[in-house]
């Protein structure tokens, strides 16, 4: 898995590549918890090329909501989320709890 | 019928999924239900090794992979404790955000992904995990 943040004034965007498992979901977390410690609660993620996610993923996405949202500070908020990871995500019910954009243009504009 | 022993370890997950999508592929399940396969067994492994072995590098899992005439029988075995991924209480997802606890949505889906799960346990033979993924077409 490939994980990219590039920051802008309004948000930042983490574009991650891959598979996110058990394994890999650790990089992740990793990525998001450094822009939530530098006060930036505004993000959007880029799951384009996410071609696999388990509930690992899922809930380090639970726990990164939890921060961003915390004090209304901030969101985060999806976009490019293939069929099938959506169709997990709504089926175990977690799907209520993200904003899915289309696309990234979308998603920023949403800040 | 395909066998494979893995390490019990995450880094393990990626080569136990290709094995599985494999056998899902060979006996004709579309991209949708591979995936649906891909994601039981995943989930279901990732379990063994945090729950049955209760950590990485304790013990092996092993994969077997049955092609039935009407779908796929997959059996996941392991040395650990006993594990029933039954006795995981489902998570309740129409709580508020800040009340959601981390836990149980692997067997939930497990359970919706797969027609037949059942477990076994013996002292001899360790924890079996049974799934089954019948063809819809």
């Amino acid at each position: 898995m490939e994980i990219t943040t590039t920051s802008y004034k309004r948000c930042d965007i983490v574009k991650a590549s891959g598979r996110i498992d058990s394994y890999t979901a650790p990089e992740l977390e990793e990525s998001l918890t450094s822009l939530t410690n530098e006060g930036r609660y505004k993000i959007v993620l880029d799951m384009e090329d996410v071609d696999f996610m388990s509930s690992k993923g899922w809930w380090v996405l639970i726990e990164t909501q939890k921060n961003c949202k915390r004090y209304n500070r901030g969101e985060l908020v999806l976009t490019g989320v293939q069929d099938r990871i959506q169709d997990s995500l709504n089926l175990v019910g977690m799907g209520s709890y993200f904003q899915i954009f289309d696309d990234t243009l979308s998603a920023v504009g949403h800040f | 019928m395909a066998t494979e022993k893995f390490p019990g370890r995450f880094e393990s997950l990626a080569g136990i999924r290709k094995f599985v999508s494999t056998a899902a592929e060979e006996a004709g399940f579309d991209d949708k239900e591979v995936y649906a396969v891909e994601l039981a067994v995943d989930e279901a492994c990732a379990n063994i090794i945090e729950h049955a072995y209760g950590g990485e590098g304790k013990g092996e899992i092993i994969c077997i992979c049955n092609d039935l005439s009407n779908g796929l029988e997959i059996i996941l075995k392991d040395d650990g404790e006993q594990f029933d991924p039954s006795t995981i209480s489902q998570p309740d997802f129409s709580v508020e955000l800040e009340k959601l606890k981390p836990r149980g949505a692997g067997i939930f889906l497990i359970r919706n992904m797969m027609d037949d799960v059942d477990f076994k346990f013996s002292k001899e033979s360790g924890n079996e995990l049974r799934m089954v993924k019948r063809k819809s077409h």
